[in-house]
């Protein structure tokens, strides 16, 4: 039940934002996806979410076709995506904002269980159940932003550039959660960041993306020792 | 050689027009006036919404200034009629700088919203005061066509004369300026309004000089249409106005001023084809009434649809992109 | 002192129409981000579905919901005909935000038409099924009827019953994301095209009965060119801004609002400034508080 992209393109009009991209991340793995601004890595994620639609390859996860079909039912195939700009809702409540990603489900007492989780996975957020989402920190909506994500019981969750914007302690934080989400619910992660040392710490595998290709995979631990990356994405 | 010295293609269709209205009948010489009169008030339009990025649905209300001051300054004052479009334009521009004043600090619906609260509001001023003649309005007579031109210049072709000179010199006008450093601005804000106030330029003060310019074009197209039917009356420019005017503006392509006439020629086509197709079926009241109305908004809403920017915009971009491939 | 009395009443009377024409334009722009010109002449035909619906069944009180509930199944039609065209070929650029009203301009014409067409241009005359003869209270009859009550405690209970459904309900945190992050609110598996569909089924269902109530509390008459509809379509839009767009309770009080000084510019001043005032109204509300009585100011432009 891995993820496995194969020679995936995405244009956006003229542009070719994604050019022959293919890697595997394996179920229950970690897996960051680094390179520059426009490197195409958003647009990565849009593709395997569904709200970007691809112009040749594949992506199938557990037996779905990413590539087909709206975001809303891939979803319910137990796909994630927090898309970038901490993707809240402003003008709902916290509470609300939770909820929402687990509207789709039938089984409403499991969902009541997934918001306890989740509030015991960020206790800020339980602090804040009434208040609107704008009133938060970029650091705590981030953390509604991922707990939303965890309230539609993904398999396979999509995380676009938490990082961006916050403040180094709380990278670590969040960071840390991801890495113990994984460790602790087994999901399969695809990590997209420019944080591409903070990324790489946490993760099994990676994908350097350059432009619209891939320029390295490997096991993360072999693309920090890459003098190639580090010289690039590192800066040592 | 045209496009460096357009003055000369204006004038030539300026001859063009007099050739062809010496060779047609009384109807289609109305029909000629009335379209040289949408072509400015969609003009107005145009620069109202397609460079300066402001909707207006009342721009009904404007016409109806002009055509208003132009008779009353006839009527009271007597003043010759080239006279009288001035005051024309001009108490349109007053009343488009004061609307403009506050449209500025609206958007999107709220703008349109409020013009179309003005539309419906401001001919109901007319029944108020006596002095604007209440229902049947007031007379506005140009007077006879100067007999120095002969008996052959009848009185609609005096009409379309005047209309269709306004309507040259008009464009004319508008193209200059909107390739003017004010057509440029506008258009910088239009695409991005938070660059354009970096850059210094006062949006505000943009799109009131925008607002003060179209409502002086479409007030001269009032004053045009209350000659045409020699009188003005709240019933002169309803409601169904404003929205032919719109209709016209998205027709033509509201970005730009190239297509003026298509807009133009289609509001004064489709009711006319539309009589005629009536009469040779004869149908009903209820369809003949109707089927001009429902023609034109079916045409609406599928030019909004699937070509908003206008049939000509479109065939220029079209262009461009197989030029590049 | 009665006439006071009795002028409140006839204001509070006339805005609780305007009231749920604003309701039904709040709806359709909380779920769509879209104002519906075109509301009133829904609205309209609406109403002449109800008025064949009472020939038919000679019933007032069977044709309402059932006009109702024409009207929503009407309304649901248009969003997926129209609008979802719309914003597939959504374009960005200068025409983006005009787009949307000039459509629903054109529908507003296109009914009109139609109306013209199946029923003629000619007056239509609905009876009112409760009297319009106000109450006696004591040996004076204040402006208060049988029937305008009615209308008031409908709109009242709309009121209480969408914002119920808005803030209690998971369709209205379905709505309202919907409505205020489409694309957050797909990724979290809401399904936003068919609710942004029950959005305006619902604000049909609000604008036929706003057309029927409008039509049997006043004369009963109705044409395709009835000056009513031109005042409902304006005054529901100035209710719902006055208010404040975003809120249902605001759009009534805004539509109460009008209503009320609407009548006090009849009846003290002048029938015919009626117009020019509310337009004077619309224009202070926008520019000194533009979220409207109880509306949240706008966060940041960009």
């Amino acid at each position: 039940m891995s993820l496995i992209v194969k020679g995936l393109t995405v244009d956006h009009g003229a542009i070719r934002a994604i050019n022959d991209v293919s890697f595997t991340v394996e179920k229950g793995k970690l897996s960051a996806v680094i390179g520059a601004n426009g490197a195409g890595k958003s647009t990565l994620l849009r593709a395997l979410s569904g709200l970007n639609s691809a112009t040749a390859g594949s992506a199938e996860w557990s037996s779905h076709n990413l590539l087909h079909g709206k975001p809303e039912a891939h979803v319910r195939k137990g796909v994630s995506h927090v898309s970038e700009g901490k993707s809240v809702v402003a003008e709902l409540t916290v509470e609300e904002n939770l909820d929402l990603g687990a509207l789709w489900r039938r089984n409403k007492r499991e969902a009541t269980e997934s918001k306890s989780q989740a509030i015991a996975l960020f206790p800020r957020l339980g602090e804040r159940l009434s208040q609107r989402a704008d009133t938060l920190s970029g650091g705590e909506r981030q953390m509604l932003a991922i707990g939303r994500a965890l309230m539609s019981k993904p398999e396979l969750l999509l995380l676009d550039e938490p990082s961006l914007g916050l403040a180094p302690l709380v990278i670590e934080q969040i960071f840390q959660t991801i890495r113990s989400i994984v460790d602790s619910m087994g999901l399969t992660v695809v990590l997209v960041e420019q944080n591409a040392m903070g990324a790489l710490k946490i993760a099994d595998t990676a994908v350097v993306l350059n432009l619209g290709s891939v320029a390295a995979t490997g096991s993360a631990a072999e693309l920090i020792a890459d003098p190639a990356v580090r010289a690039a994405y590192l800066g040592y | 050689m045209l496009k460096k010295h357009p003055l000369i293609g204006y004038s030539l269709f300026g001859f063009v027009l007099f050739l062809i209205s010496n060779r047609v009948d009384e109807l289609r010489v109305f029909q000629g006036a009335s379209v040289a009169i949408y072509v400015i008030a969609i003009a107005s339009i145009i620069l109202l919404t397609g460079y300066s990025g402001q909707v207006s649905l009342g721009h009904g209300a404007l016409l109806a200034i002009g055509g208003y001051a132009a008779a009353l300054s006839r009527n009271h004052w007597g003043v010759p009629v080239w006279l009288a479009f001035c005051i024309a334009v001009l108490a349109a521009a007053l009343g488009g700088y004061l609307l403009g004043l506050a449209a500025a600090r609206l958007s999107g619906p709220y703008l349109a919203g409020t013009t179309l609260a003005l539309a419906i509001g401001l001919p109901s001023i007319a029944n108020q005061f006596s002095i604007f003649g209440g229902e049947q309005g007031l007379l506005f007579d140009i007077g006879k066509p100067p007999a120095s031109f002969g008996e052959s210049l009848t009185q609609y072709k005096w009409f379309f004369w005047i209309a269709s000179l306004a309507a040259l010199i008009s464009i004319y006008w508008l193209r200059n300026v909107m390739n003017s450093r004010y057509g440029r601005s506008w258009k910088s804000v239009r695409s991005n309004d938070v660059a354009a106030e970096l850059a210094g330029i006062n949006i505000g003060r943009n799109k009131v000089l925008a607002f003060t310019i179209s409502a002086g074009i479409a007030g001269l197209a009032g004053a045009l249409l209350a000659m045409s039917i020699s009188t003005v009356s709240p019933g002169a420019f309803p409601l169904t106005l404003s929205f032919s005017l719109a209709t016209g503006a998205v027709l033509s392509g509201v970005t730009t001023l190239g297509g003026v006439m298509i807009g133009a020629v289609t509001l004064v086509a489709i009711p006319e084809i539309v009589g005629s197709a009536v009469s040779r079926f004869e149908s009903s009241d209820a369809v003949a009434n109707n089927l001009p109305g429902l023609l034109v908004s079916a045409l609406l809403i599928l030019t909004v649809l699937f070509v908003p920017n206008g049939p000509v915009e479109q065939l220029r971009a079209r262009r461009e992109k197989r030029a590049k491939s | 002192m009665i006439q006071f009395f009795n002028m409140l009443l006839i204001g509070i009377g006339a805005g609780s129409i305007y009231a749920l024409m604003a309701i039904a334009m709040v709806l359709v722009w909380r779920s769509t981000r879209v104002v519906n010109f075109a509301q009133a002449g829904m609205a309209l035909l609406s109403t002449y579905i109800g008025f064949e619906l009472v020939q038919k069944t000679g019933n007032f009180w069977i044709a309402l919901p059932l006009a109702m509930i024409l009207g929503a199944v009407f309304s649901s039609l248009v969003e997926i005909l129209l609008i979802r065209t719309l914003i597939k070929h959504s374009t960005s650029g200068p025409v983006a935000g005009i787009v949307p009203i000039i459509a629903t301009l054109g529908l507003l014409g296109f009914i009109r038409a139609i109306i013209g067409f199946i029923w003629g241009n000619q007056d239509v005359q609905i009876k009112a099924p409760l009297s319009q003869i106000g109450f006696r209270v004591g040996s004076q009859t204040i402006a208060l009827s049988p029937m305008n009550l009615f209308v008031l405690l409908t709109v009242f209970g709309m009121v209480i019953v969408l914002g119920f459904i808005f803030q209690r309900t998971n369709l209205g945190l379905s709505l309202r994301a919907s409505a205020y992050a489409p694309e957050i609110a797909q990724l979290a598996g809401v399904r936003v095209g068919a609710i942004r569909t029950v959005g305006w089924a619902i604000a049909g269902a609000a604008g036929a009965a706003a057309g029927l109530l409008q039509t049997v509390n006043g004369t009963g008459a109705l044409s395709p060119d009835s000056l009513e509809f031109s005042l409902l379509l304006t005054f529901g839009f100035i209710a719902a801004v006055v208010g404040g767009l975003e809120s249902l309770p605001g759009a009534v009080l805004g539509a109460l609002v009008l209503g009320l000084v609407l009548a006090i510019v009849q009846i003290y001043i002048s029938g015919t400034l009626v117009f020019i005032v509310a337009f004077a109204l619309l224009l202070l509300v926008l520019l000194v508080r533009p979220q409207g009585f109880i509306g949240v100011k706008a966060g940041r432009r960009a």
